[in-house]
């Protein structure tokens, strides 16, 4: 008996209890005992507060994901997707309805977790491994291949505590990629790493939907769902608003997402974590600065990119890299905050901000580009991490001034003068 | 014969042959015992990684598991020395070690599974497995502290050239209880834990007491006949006792009836621990 469907959910449902009268994470038996008492000597109840408040994260959900088929999931913060994979992935149980899962299913809700500091990165790779669920043998299989994908080879016996992130996020996903099970459930992987990594990531993410595994991937990055999945699905306030091809459903995303996610508009998922001293909240693409949002420009009139910020602590030598690159990966160029001399970030008070990029009209020629950010602590590109908020948005050139027009080839698109000096006769 | 011998010798290929997984409320996974063989492996792994992490950590490394042991027991010796406890046939340190072994195991065993659940609160609200899993591999990682405690006995016993007679094979089953025992009451803390975090200080806090209340500065036979009774029902004293007649070769008296009381509460314990884990179990991500 052999069905097509790999993951069907029907009429899911989840239920939060919020407390309201404790501040505190937990409950202390104390409280317990001491409302017990107070209780005792209390005749009527009539005074006391609502203490429990229900809470549906989810409600009435139903769909299904055909094997081999990757969808996507996609809503605002809050929407349900983080409670949808914790219930998929079986870390919480749902309060009704039902899911059915055929298949031994893995699921990467974060990247390395479980890794150990203290431990060196050959042995993460069989901690991670065994705590995803692999085999000791599986690993050991996979070793190589592992290695070999998280370009870490040279540092296999250090402890990962002196990895840089951007190895150590490497090594986390090179395990969990490596996983051989028949469902896949992904949450937001790709947000981290740097542009040639996620490339990579991209990649190998294609290949194993291209391998026959059903994909279940949770993003908030539109290029990355609209290129992998064939099937999305739209989440919000707990409910499945919309279950469409890709296209459909991310036109539907940013038109209906009342928080005014437009086109050209990216607003980062979670509020700055209080130990981040610098956090990209915004990145709009504008065509003046106080302009609308747009991801729609001309090739004559400048892109303006707009960062919206918020720092805290002051960082030593932050420094901004801004990468444009085109949808086949390609890299048209490489910024660096301080490439007109001085470092814009030196004296940068905590507060809220916005920082600018003029991208001058008429050289880049008529394309989709994606914006790659990163910042990086002492001046260095390839130092301490400060904020990668990775791909945060695409825009598209149109030429509409010349006679060629789009069908215009190469990466540039310079008017230049034709200067004809005919000899005479 | 009937018997289709293509069916015997060409079996199904297997990636057809998947399991359908059904997740309901209410419905702790029906093959959970299966998923937790499955991640046998992890227990082994998680063991390992506390080891590997705390001797990595610690300058003094393996020595640590050495120094906690022979302190006690130089402590209750000179404590025995300063009471005047008439010395017996055995040495005084074997006698007072044999019990240090068994008592420090339990205790702890019991404290780190009993903080364990909330120590890996990382794990459990990203990845599934077995959550039975992490207290039993925290229990796991003090065998191999006993087993260099153990060493550290046998080489005292060396010393003094003293010989364990034919009771020390009954050594594993008295470990096997007092595994049973902390991991059972390991597993009831550990699930309250969750639920409420005072039990970080209780926890501790019985340990201490019960070192105190069990047979390790003096024997058994020196509680007064008419409370031996009473003094058995600290399921750690038949398990004392039987640590200190199997390593003792028989010079230390075993009360059948102490050993019964310890396998009983070991039994309760077990069935107690394992219960309430596994009610609160599904509700631990949520909460932790």
């Amino acid at each position: 008996m052999t069905s097509d469907v790999a993951i069907r959910v029907v009429r899911l449902g989840k239920k939060y209890r919020i407390r309201h009268q404790h501040r505190e994470r937990y409950v202390a038996l104390r409280d317990v005992l001491s409302d017990g008492v107070r209780d005792l000597f209390r005749r009527t109840r009539k005074y006391r507060r609502p203490m429990i408040e229900d809470f549906w994260a989810l409600e009435d959900v139903s769909f299904e994901v055909k094997r081999g088929e990757v969808a996507g999931v996609i809503g605002r913060n809050g929407a349900g997707k983080s409670t949808l994979l914790k219930l998929l992935s079986r870390i919480t149980e749902p309060s009704t309805g039902r899911i059915e899962l055929t298949g031994r299913v893995a699921s990467m809700l974060e990247v390395g977790t479980g890794f150990h500091p203290e431990l060196t990165g050959r042995e993460n790779i069989f901690l991670n491994g065994a705590i995803l669920g692999m085999r000791h043998a599986e690993i050991k299989r996979r070793f190589d291949e592992i290695v070999a994908f998280s370009e870490v080879e040279d540092f296999l016996d250090t402890p990962v505590k002196r990895f840089s992130s951007g190895m150590y996020v490497r090594l986390a996903f090179a395990v969990a990629a490596h996983l051989h099970t028949e469902i896949l459930i992904i949450d937001e992987v790709l947000a981290v790493g740097d542009a040639e990594f996620q490339r990579k990531c991209l990649g190998r993410m294609s290949e194993v939907a291209r391998g026959g595994r059903t994909v279940l991937f949770v993003s908030h990055n539109m290029a990355a769902i609209r290129r992998l999945t064939q099937r999305c699905i739209v989440l919000d306030h707990g409910r499945v608003k919309l279950d469409a091809p890709p296209q459909e459903a991310i036109e539907y995303y940013l038109k209906e997402s009342s928080d005014g996610i437009a086109e050209g508009c990216f607003i980062r998922a979670a509020p700055r974590p209080d130990d981040r001293p610098f956090y990209v909240e915004r990145v709009t693409t504008r065509r003046e600065m106080c302009g609308d949002p747009t991801a729609r420009f001309d090739c004559d009139r400048p892109v303006f990119i707009a960062i919206d910020y918020s720092a805290g602590r002051p960082v030593g030598g932050l420094h901004g890299h801004l990468q444009l690159q085109r949808l086949d990966g390609t890299i048209v160029f490489d910024a660096d905050s301080d490439d007109m001399g001085c470092n814009p970030f030196d004296g940068l008070t905590a507060g809220r901000g916005t920082i600018a990029i003029k991208v001058p009209e008429r050289i880049l020629g008529p394309a989709t580009y994606q914006i790659y950010l990163s910042f990086y602590a002492d001046f260095d590109a390839y130092g301490r991490i400060i904020d990668v908020p990775g791909v945060v948005g695409e825009f598209t050139l149109d030429d509409t001034s010349t006679r060629r027009g789009n069908r215009r080839n190469g990466f540039l698109s310079l008017r230049l003068p034709w200067q004809v000096n005919a000899q005479r006769p | 014969m009937s018997l289709n011998s293509e069916n015997l010798s060409a079996p199904q290929p297997s990636p057809a042959a998947t399991v359908t997984l059904v997740i309901e409320p209410g419905m702790t996974a029906k093959n959970y015992w299966r998923d937790l063989w499955h991640y046998r492996e992890l227990i082994y792994f998680l063991a390992w990684r506390d080891t590997a992490v705390r001797y990595k950590q610690t300058g003094v490394g393996v020595a640590w598991a050495l120094i906690r042991p022979a302190l006690t027991m130089l402590v209750f010796v000179g404590f025995r020395r300063l009471i005047g406890f008439p010395p017996g046939s055995v040495p005084e340190p074997i006698l007072v070690f044999a019990a240090v072994l068994p008592w420090q195991f339990f205790s702890s065993a019991l404290s780190e599974s009993a903080s364990s659940l909330i120590g890996n609160a990382n794990l459990i609200a990203k990845i599934y497995f077995p959550r039975l899993l992490i207290p039993l591999a925290a229990v796991a990682t003090t065998v191999i502290d006993f087993a260099i405690t153990l060493a550290l006995l046998l080489a005292l016993m060396l010393w003094y050239r003293f010989l364990p007679g034919w009771q020390i094979a009954a050594l594993p089953i008295f470990l096997l209880l007092a595994f049973g025992l902390s991991l059972g009451l390991g597993l009831l803390f550990a699930a309250l834990n969750v639920e409420y975090r005072d039990f970080r200080y209780i926890v501790p806090f019985m340990v201490q007491f019960g070192l105190f209340v069990s047979p390790i500065a003096f024997s058994t036979a020196d509680v007064p006949g008419q409370w031996r009774a009473l003094y058995a029902l600290n399921p750690m004293v038949g398990i004392i006792d039987g640590f200190r007649w199997s390593l003792l070769g028989g010079r230390a008296r075993l009360d059948p009836q102490s050993v019964t009381i310890s396998v009983a509460v070991t039994a309760a314990a077990l069935m107690l621990g394992l219960w309430y884990f596994r009610r609160m179990e599904h509700g631990f991500a949520d909460r932790i």
